[in-house]
Order: structure tokens, then C-alpha cells, then sequence
């Protein structure tokens, strides 16, 4: 039954690959003018548009082009970095790792956060940490995170020193190293997370302590504590399942600003690097690669929502 | 005949809500009691106070409510008002448990029914879940669910709702508590389920002796199950009495009107169906004197000038009116 | 008649009413920014570099002296622009496009759906900055890039609305009376689905405004000498060791703003159906 609600879960992100991967490769057609002339400059040779056009695949007609775009992807070759000719399924990969920590980081600071702030100020409403939970709420969804950032910075790296401004170390080398340098960027990237999941978690407990098996449970002689932990937050957390999964796009496509600031290197500092450089196979690279991962995470989303709420069938 | 232990006293139970337009006065000066073994029905329209003074005995109200100084509830000899939450914890689930009117909202949605039933027996006897389940499955049979084995992972969204509440009665019977306190508990289920319900709750009566208090807005249910009859209006108690001497011979015009809108199957072409007319006065707006002075056909200048006390009569009952009806002939005699 | 209830209602919520004001006088003031700036944006003062907030330059100055109220009260101009062409595309494609595809329904509202859906997988500012690179990098693409990124939710909204309004009786009757289909959707489809769809707006035009300086910050949208607010926190962010209040008002323009649209969001949302549940 769970395998059959899995393979029809499967079933429907497939439709949803082949327009995501049409809509990524579509990107080239955006490009005004001839894409080769555009990508190279004026003072390129005839020579090298031939070569680039006949790289990208640009003198073939449109499906065919993404056909053989989309046949050769499958196959992991999203072909070279017009730049520095490196491949560009290596080069996207070797980065995944790192947004990938960052990401993940900001994900547990968004519901750390987000479970303290909303289950205190449930419990004691109208208190300065549930004043302290809405500002929070309403300040973490309108502040621009690199505004954030630079503000953060300023504190703890100029004034402090206690953390980097700049720069990453992976986990697998220096866990003390990591978590210096990952504290700033994620909290950054997660605090839009950690005020969204505050304000949904917060209403959405609320209205769960009001309900008839709350008052179930307090009749069977259990207290607050226990009540929320046993009885509210499962039920409670249930939407916050789907925000989740969204949010975890957001914060990948946050990357882009964020990884720039703190010079991570990471698929979003490379997405703004190939634009800038004008390296578009990197640019469908990046974007194609974080659709995969939101889609993938979707997915796992829907199976986790699915175990979680007995009322959805498996059929 | 039972013995007349007392079980539960309440004693001038007076309490008030605040809200935006001055305080809501619920329940007034309210006192009765259950003996052991006794199945008391509380009787009353919404708003009558029925459920505040029910939910008054579990402690569950809403925190914000706020009771008079000398409101007093004693359970075995307990003062459960002033009560500290640790304490009033022990006793909740253990010794009084309830059963509510909706049992599809009144069940957790994400645990299975097995777990829900075996909490309170986890909590007040410190058993593992896997200990407890004997017990469970003990208690399904008890309350009459079938293959009881199969049912313990079952959700509530995959039983029917006579099935539901016969989960509820479990779990509230799981602690063997002396008393339970039943709100409406047949009011959102079928007919046909309505009876196999309050067959199942008179039977468990009968096997272990508790004492149940019945709210409900039914009087075909109260004939089904009480042996004594409270009769409450406008926060006030305005009747009591034993089950018999309430139907055959009601000494307030409330309880007459009550039971003359009960539709009955003989003598229906002689008696049409009466209702009370009006509606339950406004608890923020309470007439001076008697409560139901507005709905009542033999109200006089006295109703209006002072609230009666609930006063012992003739047929081992109570009744609060200036004007209590006689037997059968139900004629205006002011003996003041 | 409607509306003008919607409007009393919103004058109720005050904190709506006053971000309401302070967005019309934001959308005043860039308009007529050029006539009363104190200073020439891009006059540089070298004695003056990196001044503090003084009498003759209320924000101070930045790196090559340059007045930064002035640039501000400029740089309002981007914002704006980028919250209205981020609202506007949506109204003008996203909505039609939706309703279309929930009237009509069947395999092309299958379709439809599917794209919707797949283009609102990607994460907006990720996609906004994909298409300002193929469109070429510059503040006017960027702006587009924005209008594209939001045009799937309105589309999503509007078809969901539609939906909704398409079995009411007065359609059914405007149906039976022979009315043809674009006329049904322009004058009882759309007046009957605005309300979420303007309260939709509200919300995206201030996320544009953050888009916008996400963008121009990355160095993807305005070009000097194009100002944006988001322009001027990158300049300030290469200034952070030396002079880090530089940063401080462009900031918290966009913050005021961007709170200020979703305020609006908020109580325009309550003015339209008082029964929605405060949060």
C-alpha cells in the first residue's frame, strides 16, 4: 500500500521533470539575438560561433535541441563551463556539498527557532516572549537577508571578531571550523524560515489546544507540558510538514544572495559567477541541479506528510 | 437499595467568566450531591450552566473562570476547588474521568485508539504501553468493540461513531474511576446507536458500581438512566428529584414545560406538542427575582421581586418557585 | 459600493491605513525626487567622503562623498518601479492566463496546471536572476524577470477563484442568456475574483521590492549610474570594515517598505473578509 502511494507520488514528478528541465533549457532561447554573439562578444571570431553554436547545439532545430540537452542531462553530461572548461556536472557537484551544509544548517536553526519562539508564546500569550515571537515573526519575513547579513557581520566578525566574515569549512574537515563559519550565513538564511514557521506554528498550536482532544487529554489527568508534547505539537506541526518543504527552496534559492556575501563557495555563489561570466551551460547546470533537489525534497515532504497524518490513504 | 454513601458534594458552586462586558455570571449558588453507585442526570437547555458546573467538578473550565469564595466541591472528602494542579492531576482520569459529545473530535487523529486508551493507565498506574495492553484489550471487550486485538491500531477516522464513543467509555473506565461525568454523550450519534451506547454505559454501571453524572438535554435519555433528576435554569438549580417523581409529577413550571415538548407516542392526538416559549435569558441581562419569570404562564408580582430558594417538598425533592404545581391538577395555589 | 466598505474597514487597521500612506507617499516622492533632491546624486565631494549623518547631509555621505539622502530619495525610483512591473505582468498575463484556464478547463487546464506548478518550483530569486542573465544583465530585465517569477502564483490564484465563481448562479444565467465566454469572464469572472487577487498584489509588490535589491545587490540589476537601494548596501558592503553605518539607511528603506507592503497585505485581507482569524 505504502509502495503503491510512493510509485504513484513518482508517477506525478516525472510530467513535473520534463517542464521544469523545458523550462531551464528555454532559458538559452531568452536570450536576445544570436545566443553565441551574445555569449562570446562582438570581437569574436567566425570560428569560435561555429564552434560554440555547434557546442550548444544551436544550429539544430529547437526540440531537437532539447532533446539532445535533455538525453545527454539523464546521462550526467550537462556539458562544459564556457569559461573555464571544466565539466559542468563536476563543478556543480563538487559545490553541492557545501550549499548543501549551509542549507541543511539554516533548515535546523529555522526550527529551533521556530518550535521555541511559537511554544513559548503559546503558552504564555501576551508575554514579552510571545510580544518578542510576533515581532520576530513579522521582522523575519520583510528583512532583506543580506541586509541581515551585513548587520551581523558588522557585530560579530568587525566589532566582536568572535566569527568569520568570509569563507567556509566544510564539516568533514574542521567541525569547529564549520560551525564558525556556517553560523552566521545560516542563521541568515534561515531566519526568513524561523519567522515563518514561528508565525504557522504558533496559530496553528493554538488552534490545536483549543480542539475537543486537548481537552481529552487534560481529562485524563494530563498537564500542559505533557498535553502539547503528546497531544498539540504532532498535530500541530502537521502543515508546518508542507511550509518545510518550501522553505527549503527558498533557502536555496537564498543561497545566491547569501553565498555571495559571505564568499561560500557554494551552487549559488556559481549561479551568480556563470552569469556574470556569461557561462550559460553552468547557469542551466546550477538552476537544473536545485529544481532536482526541490522536487526531490517535495517528494520526501509529500512521504513525510503521508506517514505522519493517518487520515491520508495510502490508496 | 444502594447504600447512601455520598460520593461528590457541591456545595454554593458559584463561578463567573470576565469577558469585554463585565463579568458572566454561570452558575449561581449551585449544590447537589452523588451518592455512590447514583446516576445523577443534569438536565437543561445551552446555556443553562450545565456544562460550567460539570466541567466545574473535572476542573477543566477554561482558567479564566473565576469561583465565588465559598464554592465548594468535596469529592471523597476532598476539596477540589482550591486543589493544587499536581494534585487535581491524580485524580483526574484516575478517579473522575468524562466522556464528551463529539467522540470523532473528542479522539486524537494521529494516535492509534490502542495508545489513547492505555494513557491514562501509563500515567496514573506507571504501566509500559506494553503492560497496559492487556488491560486495553480487556476494556474493548468490556465496552463491547469486537476482535478487540485488531483494533488497537486502529485510528479514529476508521470506526464508526457508535464505535468511537464506545472508545471514549473505555478509555474513561481505564483508571476503574468512581466517577464519570457523561456530557451528552449520545447527542451526535444515530438513534440506533444512541441505545447501544447508553445500553453499554448502564451495563459497566451495574459491573462496577460507579457513579455517573449524566449531562444531557435529552429526557428520553435521563428516563433511560437516572435515578435522580437535577433540573437546571438560567445558572440555577430549580429542581431536583427522583427520576419517577420528576416525570409523573413535576413541581416547576420549567421541568413541566421540558417535559411537555417531549414528543410522546400515546396520547399524541390529544396533547399537541407544547414548547417553552421565549427563549434562555441572557446571562449578562438576569431579571430581577426568578430566572424564567419571562417564560413562565403563572408568573406573578412576587416572581419578579424575589429569586425563589431551592426548598425542600413534600416528595423527598427540592424546587425553587413562589408557585411549585400541585399533583396532577396543575391549578395555581399561592400558599404564601 | 462594495469597495468602499473594503475601504472604511481598512481605515480601521491602522497599521494598514498607515502603510497604505506611507507606500502612496513612497510612489509621490519618487516621482518628484529629481525636483527637490538637495544635491546632484552623482556629485562627488572628496573632502567629504564617508561623512556622518550631519545638518548638510541628513544620511551622511558615502565613499566618494556623494550625498546619501539624495541617492536614497533616487533609488525609491527602482523600488517602486520594480514593485509596480512586478504586480502589473502577473495582473496582465498571470490573471487572464488563470481564469482562461479555469473556465475553460479540461486538458488545457491540465497542462496549464502542470507548468504553473513546475515553474513554481523553482525557488523565485534563483529563476529571477537565471532570466536577467539570458535577457542580459540590467535593472529594465530584471524588473522583467520579476514580473515572469510572479506570474504562476497569480495564475494559480486567479484559476483557483474562478473555479470557484464559475458555477455561481449569476454565471450560469449569463451562460443561458447567451453572453460569450471572454464577455462572461470580463464582466462577472474578474470583479468577483479581485479581492484575493489585490490583496495577492499587495504581498508581491513589496516582495518585488525585495527581489528588486536582491538583484541590484548581486550586481544583476541597476547599473551605476542607475541608483537602487540595493545598489547602494553592495557599495556599502565593500565599505563594512571602514565605515559600517554606510549601510544602515538603504537597509532599512527597503525593510520599512517591504513591511509596509505586507501590512497592507495583512489588513487588506481582514477589510475583505472580517472573518479570517487575526494571527
Amino acid at each position: 500500500m505504502f509502495f503503491k502511494f510512493l510509485f504513484r507520488r513518482l508517477f506525478y514528478v516525472i510530467p513535473m521533470l520534463l517542464i521544469t528541465t523545458l523550462v531551464v533549457f528555454s532559458l538559452i532561447l531568452l536570450i536576445p539575438g544570436d545566443p553565441a554573439l551574445a555569449l562570446l562578444g562582438d570581437n569574436a571570431t567566425e570560428e569560435k560561433l561555429t564552434l560554440l553554436r555547434a557546442q550548444l547545439g544551436l544550429d539544430q532545430p529547437i526540440m531537437l535541441q532539447y532533446w539532445s540537452w535533455l538525453t545527454h542531462a539523464v546521462q550526467g553530461d550537462l556539458g562544459r563551463s564556457l569559461f573555464t572548461g571544466e565539466f559542468v556536472s563536476e563543478a556543480v557537484f563538487s559545490r553541492l556539498g557545501v550549499t548543501f551544509q549551509v542549507v541543511a544548517t539554516a533548515m535546523v536553526i529555522s526550527f529551533i527557532l521556530g518550535l521555541l519562539f511559537a511554544i513559548t508564546s503559546v503558552i504564555k500569550p501576551n508575554s514579552w516572549i510571545d510580544y518578542l515571537a510576533r515581532f520576530f515573526g513579522v521582522l523575519g519575513t520583510a528583512i532583506p537577508n543580506f541586509w541581515l547579513a551585513m548587520i551581523l557581520v558588522v557585530i560579530f566578525s568587525v566589532n566582536l571578531g568572535w566569527l568569520p566574515a568570509t569563507g567556509f569549512t566544510s564539516i568533514t574537515e574542521h567541525p569547529v571550523g564549520f560551525f564558525k563559519s556556517v553560523l552566521l550565513p545560516a542563521f541568515c538564511l534561515g531566519s526568513f524560515g524561523a519567522a515563518q514557521i514561528t508565525r504557522q506554528l504558533r496559530s496553528s498550536l493554538l488552534e490545536v489546544l483549543e480542539s475537543d482532544y486537548i481537552r481529552t487529554a487534560y481529562s485524563k489527568g494530563l498537564l500542559l507540558w505533557p498535553v502539547i508534547w503528546r497531544h498539540g505539537l504532532r498535530n500541530a506541526l502537521l502543515p508546518v510538514v508542507t511550509t518545510a518543504g518550501l522553505l527549503f527552496g527558498n533557502m536555496l534559492g537564498a543561497t545566491v544572495v547569501i553565498e555571495s556575501v559571505f564568499a561560500i563557495p557554494g551552487m549559488g555563489q556559481l549561479a551568480v559567477h556563470s552569469i556574470l561570466q556569461r557561462d550559460f551551460p553552468m547557469l542551466q547546470g546550477v538552476v537544473l541541479i536545485m529544481v532536482l533537489m526541490i522536487l526531490i525534497i517535495n517528494f520526501i515532504t509529500d512521504v513525510i506528510y503521508g506517514m505522519l497524518d493517518p487520515r491520508i490513504e495510502f490508496e | 437499595m444502594k447504600n447512601r454513601e455520598k460520593l461528590l458534594e457541591v456545595k454554593h458552586l458559584q463561578a463567573c467568566f470576565p469577558t469585554q462586558r463585565g463579568e458572566v455570571k454561570a452558575i449561581n449558588d449551585v449544590s447537589f450531591s452523588i451518592d455512590k453507585g447514583e446516576i445523577v442526570a443534569l438536565v437543561g437547555e445551552s446555556g443553562s450552566g450545565k456544562s460550567v458546573t460539570a466541567l466545574s467538578v473535572i476542573g477543566l473550565n477554561t482558567p479564566s473562570i473565576k469561583y465565588e469564595k465559598n464554592s465548594d466541591i468535596s469529592f471523597k472528602g476532598k476539596n477540589l476547588i482550591s486543589m493544587k494542579k499536581k494534585q487535581m492531576k491524580k485524580i483526574r482520569g484516575n478517579e473522575i474521568s468524562m466522556i464528551f459529545q463529539d467522540p470523532l473530535s473528542s479522539l486524537n487523529p494521529l494516535h492509534p485508539i490502542g495508545r489513547q486508551i492505555a494513557e491514562p493507565i501509563q500515567l496514573h498506574q506507571g504501566l509500559s504501553y506494553i503492560k497496559s495492553r492487556e488491560k486495553v484489550i480487556d476494556l474493548l471487550k468490556k465496552v463491547g468493540i469486537p476482535e478487540p486485538e485488531k483494533r488497537l491500531k486502529d485510528y479514529p477516522h476508521q470506526l464508526s461513531g457508535g464505535m468511537r464513543q464506545r472508545i471514549m467509555i473505555a478509555m474513561a473506565l481505564a483508571c476503574n474511576p468512581s466517577l464519570l461525568i457523561a456530557d451528552e454523550p449520545t447527542t451526535a450519534l444515530d438513534v440506533t446507536i444512541q441505545a447501544q451506547i447508553l445500553n453499554v454505559m448502564r451495563e459497566l454501571q451495574k459491573d462496577t458500581g460507579i457513579s455517573i453524572l449524566l449531562i444531557t438535554h435529552d429526557l428520553g435519555v435521563v428516563a433511560e438512566m437516572a435515578d435522580r433528576v437535577l433540573v437546571m435554569y438560567g445558572g440555577e438549580i430549580v429542581e431536583e428529584g427522583d427520576v419517577f417523581s420528576i416525570f409523573q409529577n413535576p413541581k416547576h413550571p420549567y421541568t413541566e414545560g421540558l417535559l411537555s415538548s417531549v414528543p410522546k407516542l400515546r396520547g399524541a392526538s390529544e396533547n399537541r406538542l407544547r414548547t417553552i416559549p421565549g427563549t434562555v435569558p441572557n446571562p449578562l441581562e438576569l431579571p430581577k427575582g426568578c430566572n424564567f419569570q419571562t417564560r413562565c404562564s403563572y408568573a406573578t408580582e412576587q416572581c419578579s421581586d424575589l429569586s425563589p430558594q431551592l426548598v425542600s417538598n413534600e416528595m423527598n425533592g427540592k424546587v425553587a418557585c413562589w408557585h411549585p404545581l400541585e399533583k396532577v391538577n396543575k391549578k395555581v395555589t399561592n400558599f404564601v | 459600493m462594495r469597495y468602499r466598505v473594503i475601504v472604511q474597514r481598512l481605515y480601521h487597521e491602522k497599521l494598514a491605513f498607515i502603510s497604505l500612506v506611507y507606500l502612496l507617499f513612497l510612489v509621490v516622492l519618487s516621482i518628484i525626487a529629481p525636483l527637490i533632491v538637495p544635491y546632484d546624486p552623482e556629485a562627488q565631494d572628496l573632502t567629504n567622503v564617508m561623512a556622518a549623518p550631519n545638518w548638510a547631509h541628513w544620511f551622511g555621505t558615502d565613499e566618494l562623498g556623494r550625498d546619501i539622502f539624495t541617492r536614497l530619495l533616487l533609488g525609491g525610483q527602482a523600488a517602486i518601479q520594480a514593485g509596480m512591473i512586478g504586480i502589473l505582468i502577473p495582473l496582465f498575463i498571470g490573471v487572464p492566463l488563470g481564469i482562461i484556464s479555469g473556465y475553460v478547463g479540461g486538458v488545457i487546464d491540465d497542462i496549464f496546471m502542470r507548468v504553473v506548478d513546475a515553474m513554481l518550483s523553482f525557488p523565485a530569486i534563483l529563476l529571477a536572476l537565471a532570466i536577467t542573465g539570458a535577457l542580459g544583465v540590467s535593472l529594465w530585465n530584471a524588473m522583467i524577470a520579476i514580473g515572469i517569477i510572479f506570474t504562476p502564483q497569480f495564475a494559480r490564484l486567479a484559476r483557483g477563484q474562478t473555479l470557484q465563481v464559475r458555477r455561481e448562479p449569476y454565471v450560469e444565467a449569463a451562460k443561458i442568456s447567451g453572453s460569450g465566454a471572454s464577455w462572461i469572464m470580463l464582466k462577472h469572472i474578474l470583479p468577483n475574483i479581485a479581492s484575493p487577487i489585490i490583496v495577492q498584489a499587495s504581498f508581491s509588490f513589496s516582495l518585488a521590492i525585495l527581489v528588486e535589491a536582491s538583484l541590484s545587490f548581486l550586481g544583476m540589476g541597476a547599473q551605476s549610474p542607475q541608483i537602487s537601494w540595493g545598489g547602494m548596501l553592495h557599495q556599502a558592503y565593500s565599505m563594512i570594515f571602514v565605515n559600517p553605518l554606510m549601510m544602515f539607511f538603504p537597509g532599512l528603506a527597503i525593510l520599512v517598505s517591504v513591511l509596509a507592503g505586507n501590512f497592507l497585505g495583512d489588513g487588506l485581507r481582514i477589510a475583505i473578509d472580517p472573518k479570517i482569524k487575526r494571527t
